[in-house]
């Protein structure tokens, strides 16, 4: 039925429906209550009914109307590390961003981490689903490809990512990959706030693989692990530059590998960099 | 025609006075050169933008008559109004008057009362005025409240007013911000923490261990650390983000009401904003409580009163001495305030108090135990009879239920806190004021003048749930966003009591449009009829409703910023035969 015949019915019987209804209130009024009204009873005029009541619409014309979206997207790029670091092999511009895009319960999400030393570029980027699966937990799904000097690799990845008690930041990812290969990477950061602005960031990364990957320097097992601490001042809450140290170290095959290559196994590195996301 | 009578009288240097009349209101209402008073029974209002500069910065607003606060418009009890609202936006626009028992087209809500006002088109609002005291009107449209579209609304008593005067000015609270309110709102869904400058610091820590010793720090920091809040969450946006005004006037330019000594001054205090509450204080006078949301109550003298958003309070004072006396509004996070001056003279001053210290919230705010007040039995499922998931269920109790139940809906990853054990008195001054050395106002003081409205005792109970989650800025009512709710239906005629459980660690005030709020004591007395009613963090409290207005009406949080978040519902008054279908939202599904 069209809104155009349903209008002037409605409002027939708003009037109609009305009249009875105050008709019966009155009457209750009198059955249970004898005795004298409030001041505020009597004051208190009920409103006329609407001349012109809203129709039907779809959920969609109402947001639009209203102007109100509880299910409208965001979107967010994010870099928590863009910094240069000072190796034993030189200077390394570092990244680790993401950018996302999504509602209150899904989210697309590209990750992306690596590093620039010399002209040669080696890190990865994963493209996920995010989806809140409780309170503080989501999960995470999609592809991940490992870039640089070596072979490339391709993953499918799955995790979860949330805050832990104590607001610690988590985020578990297991790799699945060709030919067999495995790999799990787990991160955990925190937050301190020294001041309102300057903030002390501890950071922990460690990777494990299930199976060689000579040509990317991969020995199967826990492989790396690193370990960040960055003090940044919150200029905006948005651009921050901080400074910091990591350290990091490789482990079994992978650190076998190291030194097969005249690498250091583990090193201490001075880094300076910017936070930003908008 | 239209009998509009702008008067500009006073201007003092840098302060947009806004003063409203002695003896006879007609004569001596006055304001800046920038600020008007309409009165009469015909109004033409013209929604638009102007530029402004509160801050050192020229940002757009969005005013009616070109201002900030709009025009306070003076109506009559009794009168008829008619109101012509053009809209020389480039969006579409609204005006909601808000706290007005009025027909459901006139109330102003996109999408429940009417259309909107499109761009470049009006709308008529025509409606009979049976009620008195002080209200105001804002936009119901996106942001446009943050940006401006706010104003006061006086209505005289018929007969004159219950506590006279010599004095008499409104005061209106604001927010003002010089960024984009969508910028706001995006912010805090991705960083809901953003604006909050008063976190704990590692200088807090070792402070607190001194006062309190190692353990019952590590204790209590392990205490927020599992919950994963942040007991400084008090204000979603704070003084970062806003300059505060009094009537349009920044605490600079320290807006100021005359008087003469001796004089009673009534100010009507509105809290216009989006986003904020204040802790109101004038050092050196009491202030009588006289009127609530427009409604006279039992006069109740105190040092401080907080008002949260959308609610309006009347006080009267009374200077005695020939000097200036400080209006100092403080936002509930302390981090910033407004500030007016009630002097004999203008250009005088008096001293403006520090902020208070920024309030904590504690174990008790989040319902593990109270401060004090008592709390309701621990929950007993077998003496659960009602189902508040269900608006229809029936529930025909004379004191309000006392049993917690939590319905199925909040079992969703947008809510992070339940409350079991909540507090069910009145007489907390919430976070911030507890045991100040001041006397503080709390709704356990407040008793309407006159009784209620309906002494039939509520037929049936609904049972809503205040529900988010602080860290993906999500709000909503059970847990639902408005999007993933269903219209609440009311019967037309019945006499029922909505009992709001606070499962947040946030203050919200709620707003029902169209009817009012009789908000009740633990025992289901009368109390307090208002339009707006705070529920403080793990609170729980009740109020009735005679669902004697026909129509969609809008019901939600009026932090402007948790609304547009989901915590929103409709509520649909319907006949009791429910004929009469018009459709709402969700309906159709």
């Amino acid at each position: 039925m069209s809104a155009l015949i349903k209008l002037p019915l409605a409002l027939a019987l708003f009037g109609s429906v009305v009249t009875t209804a105050a008709a019966q209130e009155e009457h209750q009024h009198h059955e249970h209550h004898s005795e004298e009204r409030t001041q505020s009873e009597r004051a208190h005029v009920p409103p006329e009914p609407p001349q012109h009541p809203m129709g039907d619409m779809s959920e969609e014309e109402m947001a639009e109307m209203m102007d109100m979206d509880d299910t409208a997207p965001f979107g967010m790029v994010a870099f928590d590390q863009l910094e240069w670091r000072d190796t034993d092999a030189g200077d390394v511009l570092f990244w680790d961003g993401r950018a996302w895009f999504g509602n209150d319960y899904n989210k697309a999400l590209l990750k992306t981490e690596g590093e620039r030393s010399d002209a040669d570029y080696e890190g990865s980027a994963e493209l996920l689903w995010d989806r809140v699966i409780s309170r503080w937990w989501s999960l995470q799904g999609g592809v991940a490809h490992d870039f640089g000097e070596g072979p490339s690799r391709t993953w499918a990845t799955f995790g979860v990512q949330g805050l832990a008690p104590y607001w610690f930041e988590v985020e578990a990812l297991a790799y699945v990959g060709e030919e067999g290969r495995t790999a799990a990477n787990f991160s955990a950061e925190y937050e301190m706030f020294l001041t309102q602005r300057w903030i002390l960031q501890p950071k922990v990364e460690v990777k494990i693989y299930g199976r060689d990957d000579p040509a990317n320097g991969i020995g199967s097992g826990f492989s790396d692990a690193e370990l960040g601490l960055r003090l940044r001042y919150e200029i905006r809450r948005e651009f921050a530059p901080y400074f910091g140290a990591v350290w990091s170290r490789k482990f079994g095959g992978t650190a076998d590998l190291a030194r097969e290559h005249g690498d250091d196994t583990d090193e201490l590195q001075f880094v300076a960099g910017l936070r930003v996301w908008f | 025609m239209p009998q509009l009578s702008r008067r500009s009288f006073l201007q003092a240097a840098g302060a947009g006075l806004f003063v409203l009349g002695a003896h006879r209101a007609s004569d001596v209402w006055a304001q800046s050169q920038t600020q008007t008073v309409l009165t009469g029974s015909h109004f033409d209002l013209q929604i638009g933008e102007a530029s402004f500069n509160f801050t050192g910065h020229k940002r757009i607003g969005t005013v009616v008559n070109g201002q900030i606060p709009g025009p306070l418009l003076r109506w009559r009890e009794g009168d008829t109004v008619t109101l012509r609202v053009s809209n020389r936006l480039a969006a579409r626009s609204s005006i909601h008057w808000h706290g007005m028992i009025l027909p459901a087209d006139m109330d102003g809500v996109p999408g429940l009362s009417f259309a909107g006002i499109p761009s470049g088109g009006e709308y008529l609002y025509r409606f009979k005025v049976n009620q008195h005291g002080t209200y105001w009107y804002h936009a119901h449209s996106r942001f446009q409240e943050q940006t401006g579209l706010y104003g006061p609304i006086v209505i005289e008593r018929r007969g004159g007013e219950r506590f006279p005067t010599e004095r008499d000015y409104v005061v209106m609270l604001s927010d003002w911000t010089d960024l984009d309110p969508e910028r706001i709102f995006s912010v805090l869904k991705k960083h809901s923490d953003y604006y909050n400058f008063g976190r704990r610091t590692a200088g807090d820590f070792f402070a607190d261990v001194r006062k309190n010793g190692l353990g019952q720090t590590l204790a209590d920091r392990r205490m927020w650390g599992e919950m994963r809040m942040n007991p400084t969450d008090t204000l979603d946006v704070s003084g970062y983000a806003y300059t505060y005004l009094m009537n349009g006037v920044t605490p600079t330019g320290n807006w100021t009401g005359l008087f003469s000594r001796g004089e009673k001054v009534r100010l009507r205090f509105i809290n216009g904003s989006s986003m904020s509450f204040f802790d109101v204080r004038i050092p050196g006078l009491k202030l009588s409580v006289v009127a609530t949301d427009g409604v006279d109550v039992e006069p109740v003298s105190v040092d401080e009163f907080r008002i949260g958003a959308a609610e309006t309070y009347d006080v009267i004072v009374e200077p005695k001495d020939d000097r200036a006396y400080t209006i100092f509004a403080q936002a509930m996070d302390r981090s910033g305030y407004a500030r007016g001056t009630l002097a004999p003279s203008l250009g005088l001053e008096a001293e403006i108090p520090p902020l208070d210290p920024r309030p904590l919230l504690t174990m008790g705010d989040m319902g593990h135990g109270g401060h004090g007040a008592s709390s309701s039995a621990p929950m007993d499922h077998s003496q659960m009879n009602h189902a508040p998931a269900n608006p229809h269920a029936g529930h025909g109790a004379a004191a309000p239920s006392t049993t917690i139940e939590h319905p199925p809906t909040e079992q969703t990853p947008l809510l992070d806190m339940q409350v079991d054990r909540p507090n069910l008195e009145l007489d907390d001054p919430g976070i911030g004021l507890r045991n100040n050395g001041r006397r503080v106002l709390t709704y356990a003081d407040l008793r309407t003048i006159g009784g209620s409205i309906d002494r039939r005792p509520p037929g049936r109970e609904i049972q809503l749930h205040l529900t988010g989650h602080m860290e993906r800025f999500v709000w909503s009512f059970n847990g639902q966003k408005f999007s993933e709710a269903k219209p609440l239906k009311f019967q037309l005629g019945e006499r029922l009591r909505i009992t709001l459980v606070n499962d947040s660690m946030m203050t919200h005030p709620i707003h029902l449009h169209g009817m009012w709020s009789e908000l009740e004591d633990a025992s289901g007395n009368f109390q307090v009829r208002k339009h707006t009613v705070n529920v403080q963090p793990a609170q729980k409290l009740s109020y009735a409703v005679t669902a004697d207005a026909l129509g969609r009406w809008a019901y939600h949080c009026h932090l402007l910023y948790h609304m547009e978040a989901g915590m929103f519902r409709e509520v649909h008054v319907e006949p009791a035969d429910g004929m009469a279908h018009h459709g709402g939202h969700g309906d159709h599904s």
